[in-house]
Formats: structure tokens, C-alpha cells, sequence
């Protein structure tokens, strides 16, 4: 029953040729992650991938927030699609859990509702002058780092092995609401077996972490984080998943969605600074990595270079694990040297020794 | 009877998201919100599919409505294929439109999303961009996020030579043509009336509550105070 489910929800995910959607969260907390997936896709892979700078937000947190209009949204949504037609271009690579859950549920709001995709392709028209088609393939690029994954692993410096003991490492994941619980069928594994992730960690040597809040919400709850009143929803949220894995001694938090890494990452911090509680090991916190982090370290890029050093937990525990090979000094420096000040000094943040 | 249930029904996501709801409370056992709030949106799906006019005024002028942090766990678990969380949506939009949001104080803060999050959409094409968050209203980000918002375009540079400036990469400028097909896209789809309605609806209540209208104080008003009356 468990196997057939989980070979239920294989979706297919372009081999090539990808038009780049990026994500306003991922930008703006994890540059380095966009940078290595493009670098990872083009220069590892030896594949096709346009990053077109006239592309906008697809205004995803503003549309859950409520005060951008599902007309609006949907009209956005087209025009990013008629970007992709002006490239020649047919494989949507969407950076963003919150943006990938919107184009895959404007698409099914025009499958079942066609009378609405008429209405947006005249919205279009009529604000721009362009038309558009739709996408062959809708991934996430996470499916598509999963669907290299292989190619990944054979290119692999470092393994998700602990150097020291030889024992795989253990990773919990986090897939994010948005990819599978509004589409089950457009996430790899759906919604009950996610597998996108854990099937990354598995390839590169490391075990995957069952704990019972695997699946709740890491918090955002969008006006629940973005108004300050409210933030209380999205800590308390976080927490409990962090009470909930943490005894199982995680050694490193895998996530999907640029959000939730950001929240389990900077939750982490509030907490100890309010309670003086932490969840990894030594009074440290879990390591928190995004997929394409995940998969650059395992090629061998340099942890600044991934842009390691903006995470608000120290990762240095997971790159000693590995067995990596980095210089700890060089953490908050320029490539150049040029010294810019340091973070002052926190209870999962430690800085450069 | 059903004057407000029609006008939400013209919102398509009402057709896909209510069908007929048994009243399993599956929706209320998965959801975050549920845990945190005194809030339970097997009440609100039972109370709008009564139709009854009285019944949805009264929750549309709630806080009820605006506690869902729409991550959408409900969808995937309702055996009857309805999603709360659509309901939520449509209901916060006719919200919107008839003014009845500033109402609530968790209503109220529409305002400080639309000025901030809309307002920096129009300004820069992305929701969020790095000078937006700001350390001293967001403390939670920690002294690691203080020192990339103090050194940004350093560290920025790091990532995209182009940060902040045209051309390709992360935290690019957006060319000035494809801003204006955005803002061309928000008018023509309606959302700068809305945006406008925001606004018209917020300077009444402010007024109504004190202020002199809906300026910057009675922003941060509706942006940092919480009753504590939610839980």
C-alpha cells in the first residue's frame, strides 16, 4: 500500500532547457543558493538554463496576504509565462515553494475553469500587449536538483558520511505546505510520502530522520510573520517542530522552501535568546541548509561561496562532520579579504574563532 | 438571505473550495492556526454554507477570518475535497471590498500589508527586498541578518555583481518597462482600486479610533499592537 501510493506520484521534471523563476525570499536570505543552482545546472550538468532579469515576483506573498487579487496574480503569473515563450523556452524552474504552489494552481484554475484563462489573456493583452503559453514542465528546482541527483552523486567530493565515525548523517526535511499539500500529485511523493528531499539526502549518503511534526507548518502563516503583532503564531509554530525533532539529534535541517529555512534558521535564535533553550548538540543549534547549499557542499564549493556565513546558526558543526575542507577565518570576509565588521556574538551563532 | 454568499461564490476559489461540508473538524485537527488562536475553520465553513446574510456580515467583520496563516494543510485532508483555506481567501478579499476588515484589529492590518508589501511589489517588483527588513523591526532576524543589512551591497556582491543595478541575478534592479507591465497588470486587474479601498476604509476607522487619519501612526498602531485577546 505504502510502495504503490508513493509510485503514484512520480511527475515528470525536465532534463533541459530551463527558464529560471526566481524567488523573492530565496534572494534576499540565500543569493549563494540561486547562484549554485545555476552553476550546478549550467557548469556541473552542462545544461541549459536562462536567467531572465525582466522577470518580477510573482507577487506570491502579497496574493497571501490578501491584498494582491487572485485576478492580479493570475495576470502576473501570465505574463511571466508569455517571458518564458519570448525565450523560446517551454520548462518552467520555479525557485520558490509559495511561487511553485501559485503556477500550479493558477494552471489547474484554468484547466477546470477555462472561461478564467480567457479572462487573463485578455487582462494580459490589455496591460502589456503579450500573449503567452503555457509551460510543458512545471518543476520546482528542487525536482529538478532531485532529478540530478545521481549525476550530482557521481561528481561528489564529500559525502554525507560523518568522516570521523564512517556513519551516514542524519537529516530531517522539511518539503514546505505549498509544494504538495494544495497539488499532491504535482510533488514528488505527494503529499504523504514526500520524497524530493529525502531522496536527495539518501543519494548523497546520509540518512533520512522521521520525527512526529515532520509534516506541520514551519510558521510563516504569512500575515502571521509580516505583521509584527502577529509573530507570535509563527515562532510558537517553529517550535513545536524543533521540540519535535530535536530528540532525534538531527545533524543538519533540510528545507525546501526558502521560507521555512529562513524560519527554522532565525527561530532558532529568538528561542535561545528568549528561553535559553538550543537543539543540537553542545548548546549549539541544527545547522539549517538549503537544497542547492546541500548539494554544493557535496560538490566541493567553498561554504562562503554557498553563502554559508548568512545563516544565523552556525553551520561549522555539519562541515566538520563532512569532513570539508574550509577556512573558518574567511567566514565573514570579502572574497578580496576586505574586512566588513562581524555579527555580534549569539548563543547559536559563536562567529569566527 | 444570501447576498453575501452569492458574492462570494463570483470568486472562483469559493467553487473549488466549498462543496459540502460534514462537519468532520479534520480541518481544525491539522490546522497550525487552530493550535495558536481560539479559532476553528470547520465553524467558519459550516457558517458560510448556511447562507445566512446576518451569519457572514458577522464574520466578515471578525478577527475569525484573519488568524488562517494559509499554509493550506486543510486541503489535503478534507474528505469531502473542500479547502478552508480557500473559503479564508474569499472572504478576506469581499472583506476587503466592503470595508468591513478595519472592523477587527487583526483586520486592521491590511493596511500596514498593503503599504509594505504592495507598496514595495509597485516600488521594486519583489515582495521583499533586503532594505526593506529593517533590524530594528525585526529583531527575531538575529545580529547575523544586522550585519548583511549593514554591509549589503558587500555581501550582496558577493552573489550578483549586479545587485541592485540591470542585469541578470539575485536582487537585480527590474528594468523600468517591465515595472510599468507590472503596474500596468495591477490596474487593469483591479488591484489599485483595491489597494485605494484599503486606504479609504483604514483613514475612516483611524479617524473613527482618534487619529489623524490613516498617516504612519495609526500604521505602526495597527502593525505592533496585539489585545492579547486572540487565544
Amino acid at each position: 500500500m505504502k510502495r504503490n501510493t508513493w509510485q503514484e506520484y512520480q511527475k515528470e521534471v525536465a532534463d533541459d532547457n530551463y527558464y529560471y523563476l526566481r524567488s523573492c525570499i530565496r534572494q534576499n536570505f540565500f543569493p549563494g543558493s540561486e547562484k549554485a543552482f545555476v552553476k550546478i545546472i549550467r557548469d556541473e550538468l552542462g545544461r541549459n538554463i536562462f536567467d531572465d532579469p525582466a522577470h518580477t515576483s510573482c507577487t506570491g506573498i502579497g496574493y497571501h496576504s490578501d491584498i494582491v487579487l487572485h485576478e492580479t496574480i493570475m495576470t502576473v503569473v501570465a505574463r511571466q509565462f508569455s517571458l518564458m515563450q519570448d525565450a523560446g523556452l517551454e520548462n518552467a524552474a520555479v525557485s520558490c515553494i509559495t511561487s511553485f504552489g501559485i503556477y500550479t494552481e493558477v494552471l489547474e484554475t484554468w484547466r477546470e475553469f477555462p472561461e478564467v484563462e480567457e479572462r487573463i489573456r485578455e487582462n494580459l493583452y490589455k496591460a502589456t500587449g503579450r500573449e503567452f503559453y503555457k509551460p510543458r514542465n512545471l518543476a520546482h528546482t528542487s525536482d529538478i536538483i532531485f532529478h540530478h541527483r545521481e549525476a550530482i552523486r557521481d561528481r561528489a567530493k564529500y559525502l554525507l558520511v560523518n568522516r570521523r565515525t564512517g556513519e551516514p548523517l542524519r537529516g530531517v526535511e522539511h518539503i514546505g505546505c505549498h509544494y504538495a499539500k494544495i497539488f499532491p500529485k504535482e510533488g514528488i511523493g505527494g503529499v504523504e510520502f514526500p520524497y524530493v528531499l529525502a531522496g536527495m539526502i539518501e543519494a548523497w549518503g546520509g540518512t533520512v530522520v522521521d520525527y512526529p511534526e515532520r509534516r506541520h507548518c514551519c510558521g510563516f502563516g504569512f500575515r502571521n510573520y509580516l505583521v509584527q503583532a502577529n509573530r507570535g503564531y509563527s515562532i510558537g509554530n517553529s517550535q513545536k517542530k524543533l521540540e519535535s525533532m530535536a530528540p532525534y539529534k538531527p545533524d543538519f535541517i533540510l528545507t525546501n522552501c526558502p521560507g521555512c529555512g529562513m524560519f527554522l534558521d532565525k527561530w532558532q535564535y529568538t528561542i535561545a535568546e528568549i528561553e535559553g533553550t538550543t537543539y543540537g548538540e553542545d548548546g549549539k543549534g541544527i545547522p539549517v541548509l538549503t537544497y542547492e547549499e546541500l548539494a554544493g557542499l557535496v560538490l566541493g564549493y567553498d561554504p562562503w561561496e554557498l553563502g554559508l556565513q548568512m545563516h544565523q546558526v552556525d553551520v561549522e558543526p555539519l562541515l566538520n562532520k563532512m569532513g570539508i575542507e574550509y577556512d573558518p577565518a574567511a567566514k565573514y570576509l570579502m572574497p578580496n579579504g576586505k574586512y566588513i565588521g562581524r555579527p555580534a556574538q549569539a548563543a547559536v551563532n559563536m562567529g569566527v574563532e | 438571505m444570501g447576498k453575501y454568499y452569492d458574492m462570494l461564490m463570483e470568486d472562483v476559489r469559493m467553487r473549488e473550495g466549498m462543496k459540502a461540508c460534514m462537519n468532520c473538524g479534520v480541518c481544525t485537527a491539522v490546522c497550525p492556526a487552530a493550535e495558536f488562536y481560539n479559532y476553528d475553520p470547520r465553524q467558519i465553513v459550516s457558517t458560510v454554507q448556511t447562507k445566512d446574510d446576518d451569519a457572514i456580515e458577522t464574520l466578515l467583520r471578525s478577527e475569525t477570518i484573519w488568524y488562517c496563516g494559509e499554509c493550506m494543510s486543510c486541503r489535503p485532508r478534507c474528505p469531502r475535497g473542500n479547502t478552508p483555506g480557500y473559503v479564508i481567501q474569499a472572504l478576506r478579499t469581499l472583506s476587503q471590498k466592503l470595508g468591513f476588515f478595519v472592523e477587527s484589529e487583526k483586520g486592521r492590518q491590511q493596511l500596514a500589508l498593503k503599504r509594505i508589501i504592495g507598496g514595495n511589489i509597485l516600488r521594486t517588483g519583489y515582495c521583499l527586498t533586503p532594505r526593506l527588513i529593517n533590524p530594528d523591526m525585526h529583531q527575531e532576524q538575529g545580529p547575523v541578518w544586522k550585519w548583511i543589512y549593514d554591509n549589503d551591497k558587500d555581501v550582496y556582491s558577493r552573489f550578483n555583481p549586479t545587485y541592485m543595478q540591470e542585469g541578470p541575478g539575485a536582487m537585480r534592479r527590474i528594468d523600468d518597462k517591465s515595472m510599468a507591465e507590472l503596474t500596468r497588470i495591477f490596474e487593469v486587474t483591479g488591484c489599485m482600486d483595491f489597494f485605494d479601498s484599503i486606504e479609504e476604509s483604514s483613514d475612516r476607522k483611524a479617524r473613527e479610533l482618534g487619529f489623524d487619519g490613516a498617516n504612519d501612526e495609526y500604521m505602526m498602531y495597527t502593525y505592533t499592537v496585539n489585545s492579547g485577546n486572540h487565544n
